[in-house]
């Protein structure tokens, strides 16, 4: 766009560019596909900023606190598609107490008033309550797309609302949540005349499922393409499913464990060839290895094969992997371990996401060989490789180099290695060597989770040479204040810093307060800070809040406390909304 | 390069001091900076990481707990204020089967960083796995015997579980022995004084006529099964085989 027509030549000629109506800005607006784009165009001008907000259809808040629902919605009138997300990332680990906070009642009361015409509704880490949903289903008359990501609160009475009032339903997508079983047949209330399903992901409800019932919404739901079951579902109700449904594009298969039956094989092999258009495949995996080759028809087209829980092993697990050779995302347990990772290595080459979970984490004694040779075989030999999650025991900085020279295109690394302070196990360094290497080579990466035995040159590292980076987690690692001053003080893209049980103290927090406003948060946990520290920088950042969480057990009121009192848990972030309303009594804003 | 105070903090010293340094761990107690309010939790503390220091290069981690510092160690399920009582009671069984030191290393909270979730869904389905592995010596829902038959190429495997009476099962092993046939077709190689004859192999290694015992006794003993031939089987119809081993 630029700013040339107000240079060019005046007299007559076409009117200037910044009278033109919003309309024709509005349209401008809609081909541009992110939303950072939109801001940007919108923090240009005034009218710029009018024809944008008024014509935004998807909105994402990243942190439900950084504004009001009031405020986004008062903002962005128009919107059709409304994302949110609550607790920060180490929720999923336990690290935030209980009744914390991220209600979604407030934003989809907001919703309901301002927002009549809204038709996707995604929450992210937050308490939805059964309220919530049933709001939902009787406010938004073209409602068509709930997605339900780690949330908990609700039960399949929420559901049921849902499922009996949202006539344009296209996607029920339940990721993780905890969701409490209410014994009530919510599959039922979708109405016999009910045919618009597109996604139905159930896999995370625990409980029994009508199984007649789910086949009929099968049947008549002619468009479904993403079917997840829970654990429910037996194989040959599977199979018969898959017969009802052959055009499905993703499936997950929830459990799969059921002893081996050649009638029961030959059943669930000719389910799956009449599947022509499978592409994802995923399940909660107890499956016999027996029955994996009832799969081999598909392998071919999958692009994406989440066998995360899968506890099967060995050859047979191999075998299939090895013939899905068009693979762009695999998920999977340690179990299969460094030589099924170097099939996959050969096999799949156009690979360009792979996780690897680890399937006994809290046992010490090591009964996978899974190492760092596996990750060095797949970084050798897939070269679109560019988001990995690997948890393993050891590491060595050579094999970090050998990775980050072969994968220079990372976008996203993390490496768990399960004991912390783990050094390179052959020299007995830290691993800084290896994750410096990692960062100076992998220019656009955008995200990293260090681990092992670190000390503050390696943050020296990441701070000078991690311009892309946006989201970084550290667990014990660095020796002193030094490590976060050189994150904070460099990182020129960071937008999430998590850390927990680092010698981190007072100082580079403080002496970094100004950079913390362009962050979206951070997250500090078993480090060195003390309640004066935080007090100064709440006084000193009134556009971030400041909260300070201890122990719930203690229930100790924070106010009383002296500044020398050391923190537990440090969450900031910046906000346009002031402190919220709405902490339990181990949390305060300080 | 680090102030001497932050020196005394976990996880600093380099390497090589680390022995030295967990020797010394239980001294560094005091002054080490944990949450809550000060003055509390250092006897337990000690105690809980007494039994835990076997590791040399790991300074104690059992330092930086997350909410549970005086509580008895939740798994990080527990900590988080809820969670499936048979995760927690899956990683408590664990915690007591393996050493003390694993032990120690699970009362990190969250750590290593696996989602709740996940964590209730692998505990319950290692809690089954490993009932189920109990349960298989007996009881166990299928069993399978191989089954071969004079002059076939190959042997087949049929589960005698799924079979009532002799007559399901000669009626099965018909079906599936039907290509076999030699010339001769259908039911009448089956029958004793036909061309065939079914014999099984017991568990004390005799190969007995099938059909003498009551369908129970024979499913429990039954180790394979063999289809022999008539000219084979002279004398042995209708009482109980000679001892002789097959050799397949």
């Amino acid at each position: 766009m630029g700013r040339g027509g107000s240079r060019a030549a005046p007299a007559a000629a076409a009117p200037p560019w910044h009278v033109l109506p919003d309309e024709v800005w509005e349209h401008a607006f809609s081909f541009l596909p992110a939303d950072s784009d939109r801001g940007a165009a919108a923090a240009a001008c005034r009218s710029w900023l009018r024809a944008e907000r008024r014509s935004r259809r998807r909105l994402a808040v990243a942190n439900c606190y950084a504004a009001s629902p009031q405020d986004a919605v008062d903002r962005f009138p128009a919107v059709r598609a409304v994302e949110v997300k609550g607790k920060p990332h180490f929720a999923d680990f336990g690290l935030v107490p209980p009744a914390w906070g991220a209600a979604a009642a407030p934003w989809v009361a907001a919703a309901a008033d301002g927002w009549p015409l809204v038709e996707e509704i995604s929450f992210k880490r937050m308490v939805v309550t059964d309220d919530c949903l049933e709001m939902i289903a009787a406010s938004f008359r073209n409602f068509q797309v709930l997605r339900l990501v780690s949330c908990e609160g609700f039960s399949t009475a929420g559901l049921a609302a849902i499922a009996a009032g949202c006539r344009n339903l296209r996607e029920l997508d339940l990721q993780e949540n905890e969701i409490e079983d209410c014994s009530i047949h919510w599959l039922s209330l979708f109405p016999e005349s009910f045919t618009s399903l597109v996604t139905l992901n159930f896999s995370c409800l625990e409980g029994d499922v009508n199984i007649t019932v789910l086949e009929r919404l099968v049947t008549r739901c002619r468009n479904l393409k993403t079917l997840k079951l829970n654990n429910a579902i037996p194989l040959d109700k599977l199979a018969n499913l898959l017969r009802k449904a052959p055009q499905i594009v993703e499936l997950g298969t929830g459990r799969f464990s059921a002893d081996y039956h050649p009638d029961l094989f030959s059943k669930l092999e000719a389910a799956f060839a009449g599947c022509k258009s499978l592409r994802r495949l995923s399940g909660a995996w107890d499956a016999v290895p027996e029955y994996l080759p009832a799969f081999y028809c598909v392998c071919e087209g999958l692009t994406s094969l989440n066998l995360s829980y899968a506890t099967v092993r060995g050859p047979e697990l191999i075998k299939f992997i090895s013939r899905c050779k068009n693979l762009q995302l695999l998920w999977v347990m340690d179990l299969i371990e460094d030589h099924g990772l170097a099939v996959v290595a050969s096999s799949c080459n156009k690979l360009q996401e792979l996780r690897v979970f680890p399937s006994a984490p809290f046992d010490a004694a090591e009964q996978v060989s899974l190492t760092e040779r596996g990750l060095v075989d797949v970084s050798a030999s897939c070269p679109m490789l560019e988001s990995v999650l690997y948890f393993c025991r050891r590491m060595t900085n050579e094999a970090l180099i050998t990775i980050a020279k072969n994968r220079p295109n990372f976008t996203c690394f993390r490496l768990c290695i399960i004991e912390p302070h783990t050094p390179d196990y052959t020299t007995h360094q830290p691993l800084d060597a290896g994750f410096s290497a990692i960062v100076e080579s992998c220019k656009g990466l955008r995200r990293l989770s260090v681990s092992g035995l670190l000390t503050d040159s390696v943050f020296k590292s990441i701070g000078a040479h991690a311009d892309r980076l946006e989201m970084l987690s550290i667990a014990f690692a660095g020796n002193s204040d030094l490590g976060l001053h050189y994150i904070l003080s460099g990182c020129k893209s960071l937008k999430k810093l998590e850390i927990r049980d680092c010698p981190f103290g007072d100082k580079p927090l403080l002496a970094n307060a100004a950079k913390l406003e362009t962050m979206r948060s951070l997250w500090m946990s078993t480090c060195s800070l003390t309640l004066g520290a935080c007090r100064q920088l709440a006084r000193k950042m009134p556009r971030l809040s400041v909260e300070v969480m201890n122990d719930p057990r203690r229930g100790c009121p924070l106010d009383s406390l002296t500044d020398e009192s050391p923190v537990e848990t440090l969450y900031v972030y910046r906000t346009i909304a002031g402190p919220r309303s709405d902490t339990p009594a181990c949390v305060q804003i300080v | 390069m680090s102030p001497p105070l932050e020196l005394d903090y976990i996880g600093l010293s380099p390497p090589a001091a680390a022995a030295a340094a967990a020797g010394a761990d239980d001294d560094l107690k005091g002054t080490e900076l944990r949450l809550g309010l000060p003055g509390s939790g250092s006897p337990e503390r000690r105690v809980a990481a007494a039994t835990a220091t076997t590791l040399d290069l790991l300074p104690a981690k059992g330092a930086k707990r997350g909410f549970s510092d005086e509580a008895p160690p939740p798994s990080p399920v527990a900590a988080a204020g809820k969670g499936k009582k048979v995760a927690e009671e899956a990683d408590n069984d664990k915690k007591v089967a393996a050493t003390p030191q694993p032990a120690a290393k699970a009362q990190v909270v969250g750590w290593p960083p696996i989602r709740s979730y996940r964590k209730n869904t692998m505990a319950t389905t290692q809690l089954k796995g490993s009932k189920e592995d109990a349960e298989a010596k007996q009881g166990q829902g299928f069993l399978y015997v191989k089954v071969s038959m004079d002059g076939a190429p190959y042997l087949r495997k049929i589960d005698l579980k799924t079979y009532k009476n002799y007559k399901d099962l000669s009626t099965a092993l018909e079906k599936m022995f039907n290509g076999f046939s030699t010339g001769k077709d259908g039911l009448s190689e089956y029958r004793k004084d036909g061309e065939y004859v079914l014999t099984y192999e017991d568990k004390d290694g005799d190969w007995m006529l099938v059909g003498d015992v009551p369908w129970e006794m024979f499913a429990d003993s039954c180790r394979r099964l063999r289809i022999m031939k008539g000219s084979d089987a002279i004398g042995l119809a209708p009482r109980a085989a000679d001892k002789s081993k097959n050799r397949n």
